[in-house]
């Protein structure tokens, strides 16, 4: 057989007319050889012979090649690119033989491509002629424009700009017979080209709703449901709101009345009137259709259109449960469960009704039905359930596979995490269900567990202790390194382990946990954490360990001759490590006390043994902190060595007290969160001109990365640098956060202009040493206070966001009713042919403009609306607030900012006053509320998101 | 609207291909095998339901009857209500089976053009214009009526 470039060249002789292969012939051999290769020999050899064929002059030779390829373009993928297929095709549209112009109609509607619609206007003559009466007996004449009516109607041809401006009117004749497939293909032209086709085709199609013909009303119906679909505008569709009620209330058939409710679901919003006139007859269908199909079209239509009609959604909520209840039919059970979910917030309770039926759905076979009883599940979390439902879903995440597990982890964090944790009221709980998390079998969640871990440390003081101790439990598990998913969580552990040293119960037990063997399955920038912890770690037993000794009143000379006499030891019992002996000694005497003597030399000794050969290590980040520790180590012995040789007397302990206190406060102050407007307060300074274009910065700041790591150890260097450091490696969002910091916090500091700027971002860099120091060195062990710097300016920032988020809101939903006529081009070319001269065009502008305004209303009302309903509720905490205490001024503060005063205080401030300190002005504001339960939902504004 | 009906085998040949949006040729293949992957991983007697956003675009779903060795799948939007889908697939098996006399997959990949005059009997640039099999029946029997009137040519 020829190849595919030469065969054009031969002429199709007699022969190959005589002995062309049907399509019959053709699908035979397609089936002779079933495997791949086979198939592709065939597609290639038939192709190669439709090519010549396709030529013939004859029409019958060259309809059946037409035939052939269009089998082949269609169903076996053929590249038909290379093939003139719209060519023949086109020409064989004007064949006066009937089955090759239907054969011709097949292929063009099917393989039109827009690259070949060049050559569509040579059809249009034809489309013309097949749609115009002719001589023709009538039943002829439908068949042709049939056959017309589809190409006009595919996709191809609908793309086509001259297509229908040419043909619309040709097609308002079998509009006015109100045949379905015009009444269709109307729909497509329109959509394909509405400033054409409006003017010409929207009153006939409007005219077809009308019709007593069902089919005709029902094809109606479905184009202008089609029309109305969401992206297009429905307010142009309102005028048409009185035939589709008649068809609503007369219709018989199911078909229409599904597309009629579908049409009016989009309508109802934009016309308040409207609802109230179709919550009837919906009803009565809702009560008497016996098709299941109409039913969950009612149901829907109530549940998304008519919300404010209560006994409707009664009704309707009766009936989906009806189909959730439906045991035989998944398909029914999960059409149920989509209209629970589409249910509203108001009816959240009706919902929780049926919680048994959907947490049993969790576990269906069908992973729709899992996946929407999941949305439903998570849909009715609040506050008071948040424990109860996420406690039944993780224990569903081990019976569930794995997409599923991880889809309910995924779930289950991003409802706890919303917000910033504005369900979670007992962190304690939640830390460990974090955790808990982490090992559940097929947890893939890594990266948002972690972050959260590390955000609730920051933000959550009252939570550290559990954090603490879930840590632990995560970081001393051998079994846990090996799993890759994993590694986010364990390096916030980690870092959270590191940063909260103090509430740590055995710094020992961390240590070795931190510095076991399989830690060497760690990626490299969670070794780097976890290395970093260690210096935290022993940083703060060292300074502990000094502190003690200098209460007993002992001599510091003591203290310095202990530790040289220890090193040597140490250094011996270092060289002799390999016997796990006298290692198993050491660590059970130094189980007893973490900071005595010998625990501390313990700890050196193991930190050199693991992290010595660290040193060496080709990752700069490893290398990097493995030297940071080692070098402290080494510093520890200097002030030794300098003590043995008797220099210098008097400098010794200062010389230590320095290196304790240097190393102490580069750990001790707390990182708190920062929000994400926060550089847009910062006032440009005067004088200071912006480059557009940063790139020249680029280099600075690199070298700005660099210097803190040599500082480290021998500066007492301000707070924001060292945090640069220690953090890039802990998570995303806090190495975003030092960066962040590093570019602006300078700012933070200096432009104290305002009052309240220093308080907003108080954690952050502010130095309040007094009592950041006390309160981590003294309180924080003790202390079951819920200081949470940001969440008070959440309180104290957020009435101002309110507003904006609102304008934002507000302008958004503005936008596209404001520029519909120039967006939206169909609705603009309604528009124009509704703006004609009969009264239902005017009407129809009259409602649309009404409507316009309506939705001006309602926009500019919504505010207030929903601030109705966050009022309503937050009415049960206010109450309860108010129990509590009496002495503050509670109108006013709801007044000022009403949801989140009240949702964020208690929780913020559980346990009273203890606190009060740092407070400063918002005192008054902790001893408000103990009783978290009654926590309102708090439709809080995003902040303080790291 | 209806977006594609497809018919597909159990061995992932597509029987039947037909888009309502206008989908570029070299895509077809892809689309195919995504939705048999689709298919061939939901078991049986689990809800017909499966959204396709991912394929087909925003808000598009796909209801779909595994009846003997064959799929056949109808992709819609928001426009069309999902149990009048599958009603739909039920009259199209239906009409199919009337107008093949018990239809087997061999009918259907011998009769590439009786199948499309069928669904194009029935829908039209994604509209559904027709739902009785009987209609639908009696439209095609009068068109190969009229075929085989006018047809002069033996083949």
């Amino acid at each position: 057989m020829a190849s595919t470039p030469a065969a054009p060249a031969v002429a199709p002789s007699l022969v190959d007319t005589l002995f062309q292969r049907s399509l019959n012939d053709l699908v035979k051999s397609l089936r002779a050889d079933r495997s791949a290769a086979g198939e592709a020999a065939a597609v290639a050899r038939a192709l190669s012979e439709i090519h010549r064929e396709i030529r013939a002059p004859d029409a019958a030779t060259k309809s059946v090649a037409l035939q052939k390829l269009t089998h082949l373009s269609s169903l076996h993928f053929a590249p038909v690119g290379s093939h003139p297929l719209a060519f023949p095709a086109i020409e064989l549209l004007a064949s006066p033989h009937l089955p090759h112009k239907r054969l011709a109609y097949l292929a063009a509607s099917l393989s039109l491509h827009p690259a070949s619609l060049s050559l569509l206007p040579l059809a249009t003559h034809q489309l013309h002629k097949d749609l115009s009466p002719s001589s023709a007996g009538a039943a002829h004449q439908q068949h042709l424009s049939a056959l017309a009516l589809q190409l006009l109607a595919s996709p191809a041809a609908a793309a086509a700009p001259d297509l229908p401006a040419h043909l619309a009117h040709d097609l308002v004749p079998h509009l006015a017979r109100g045949s379905p497939r015009a009444i269709a293909a109307a729909a497509r032209v329109i959509a394909a080209s509405p400033s054409a086709a409006v003017p010409v085709l929207f009153k006939p199609l409007a005219a077809c709703l009308a019709s007593p013909d069902p089919r005709a009303s029902t094809a109606a119906a479905a184009a202008f449901c089609d029309l109305s679909a969401p992206p297009a505008d429905a307010t142009p569709f309102l005028p048409l709101a009185l035939d589709l009620y008649n068809l609503l209330t007369t219709s018989r058939s199911n078909w229409a009345l599904i597309k009629v409710l579908k049409v009016f679901a989009r309508l109802a919003p934009l016309e308040p009137r409207l609802a109230a006139r179709i919550v009837d007859p919906v009803c009565q269908l809702l009560t008497r259709s016996s098709a299941m199909s109409l039913t969950f079209e009612c149901i829907r239509t109530v549940l998304t259109a008519l919300p404010a009609h209560d006994a409707a959604v009664r009704l309707a909520i009766g009936k989906a449960k009806e189909f959730v209840a439906a045991d035989d039919d998944p398909n029914l059970r999960y059409l149920g469960l989509l209209a629970l979910g589409m249910l509203g917030p108001a009816y959240a309770s009706t919902v929780n009704d049926c919680r048994d039926a959907i947490a049993k759905s969790l576990g269906d076979a069908d992973t729709n039905i899992r996946q929407e009883a999941l949305h439903l599940i998570m849909g009715m979390v609040n506050e008071n359930n948040i424990m109860d439902i996420a406690g039944m879903l993780i224990s569903h995440v081990a019976k569930s596979d794995p997409e599923f597990a991880n889809d309910i982890l995924g779930a289950v964090l991003a409802a706890c995490g919303h917000n910033v944790y504005e369900m979670v009221v007992d962190f304690d709980w939640y830390v460990s269900l974090l955790a808990d998390m982490a090992r559940t079998l097929h947890c893939a969640q890594g990266d948002e567990i972690g972050r959260q871990l590390v955000d609730v440390g920051l933000r959550v003081l009252d939570a550290r202790p559990e954090l603490v101790r879930s840590a632990r439990t995560l970081l001393i598990d051998p079994a846990l390194l090996g799993n890759h998913f994993l590694f986010p969580v364990l390096s916030a552990a980690a870092w959270v382990s590191g940063e909260y040293v103090d509430l740590t119960k055995d710094p020992v037990e961390l240590v070795e946990a931190l510095l076991q063997p399989r830690t060497s399955l760690l990626p490299i920038s969670v070794r780097a954490v976890y290395i970093h912890a260690v210096f935290k770690v022993i940083t703060w037993c060292f300074s502990v360990y000094v502190g003690r000794l200098g209460d007993s009143g002992m001599a510091v000379d003591v203290i310095f001759d202990r530790l040289a006499a220890d090193q040597t030891v140490g250094s011996e019992s270092n060289v002799a490590l390999g016997s796990g002996e006298e290692q198993d000694i050491g660590a059970s005497t130094v189980r007893k006390d973490p900071f005595s003597h010998e625990s501390i030399l313990y700890m050196i000794n193991l930190i050199q043994t693991t992290v010595g050969p660290l040193i060496n290590c080709n990752e700069v980040e490893v290398q990097e902190r493995a030297h940071n520790l080692i070098g402290f180590v080494h510093l520890v012995r200097e002030i030794q060595e300098l003590n043995k040789r008797k220099v210098a007397d008097g400098d010794k302990p200062s010389r230590l007290e320095e290196l304790v206190k240097t190393m102490r406060t580069v750990f001790c102050q707390e990182l708190g969160p920062v929000s994400v407007n926060a550089q847009m307060k910062v006032a440009t300074p005067d004088g200071l001109i912006l480059n557009e274009n940063l790139v020249e910065l680029a280099g600075i700041v690199s070298e700005d990365d660099t210097t803190p790591s040599t500082s480290i150890f021998f500066y007492p260097c301000s707070r924001h640098s060292v945090d640069t450091r220690d953090e890039p490696a802990v998570s995303i969002g806090s190495s975003s956060l030092s960066e962040h910091r590093k570019r602006h916090g300078l700012f933070y500091l200096q432009t104290g202009k305002t009052e309240d700027e220093p308080n907003d971002y108080p954690q952050a860099n502010d130095s309040l040493p007094s009592s950041s120091n006390s309160s981590v060195n003294d309180d924080k062990l003790k202390t079951a206070e819920l200081v949470f710097a940001g969440k008070k300016s959440t309180s104290t920032k957020s009435r101002p966001k309110v507003v904006k988020l609102d304008t934002e809101d507000f302008l958004s939903s503005m936008m596209p009713s404001a520029n519909v006529p120039k967006e939206d081009p169909l609705s603009g070319a309604l528009r124009d042919v509704l703006l004609g001269s009969d009264a239902k065009a005017l009407s129809s502008q009259r409602a649309s403009d009404i409507n316009l305004e309506g939705m001006l209303n309602k926009t500019s009302s919504n505010e207030s609306s929903s601030q109705q309903i966050d009022n309503l509720g937050s009415h049960p905490a206010s109450r309860s607030s108010s129990r509590t205490s009496k002495q503050q001024n509670h109108d006013k503060e709801k007044g000022t900012n009403p949801p989140e005063s009240d949702g964020k205080e208690p929780r913020k401030h559980r346990s009273s006053g203890r606190s009060g300190h740092r407070q400063g002005k918002h005192k008054h504001r902790e001893k408000s509320s103990t009783q978290p339960d009654t926590i309102p939902q708090a439709p809080v504004i995003q902040d303080f998101l790291l | 609207m209806i977006q594609a009906v497809m018919v597909i085998s159990t061995q992932a040949k597509p029987r039947l291909l037909k888009f309502y949006n206008f989908q570029p040729p070299e895509k077809h293949q892809d689309l195919v095998r995504s939705v048999f992957q689709l298919l061939s991983a939901r078991p049986d007697s689990v809800s017909n339901f499966v959204k396709v956003d991912s394929i087909f675009g925003l808000g598009t779903k796909m209801v779909y009857k595994h009846l003997a060795t064959l799929y056949f799948v109808f992709v819609f939007d928001s426009s069309e209500n999902e149990l009048a889908m599958l009603d739909l697939i039920q009259a199209f098996v239906e009409t199919l089976d009337k107008c093949f006399k018990n239809v087997c997959e061999l009918d259907i990949v011998f009769n590439f053009n009786k199948l499309h005059t069928i669904l194009d009997e029935m829908m039209l640039g994604g509209q559904v214009t027709e739902t009785s099999s009987e209609q639908i029946m009696k439209s095609v029997e009068e068109i190969e009526r009229r075929y085989y009137a006018t047809k002069s040519s033996p083949r």
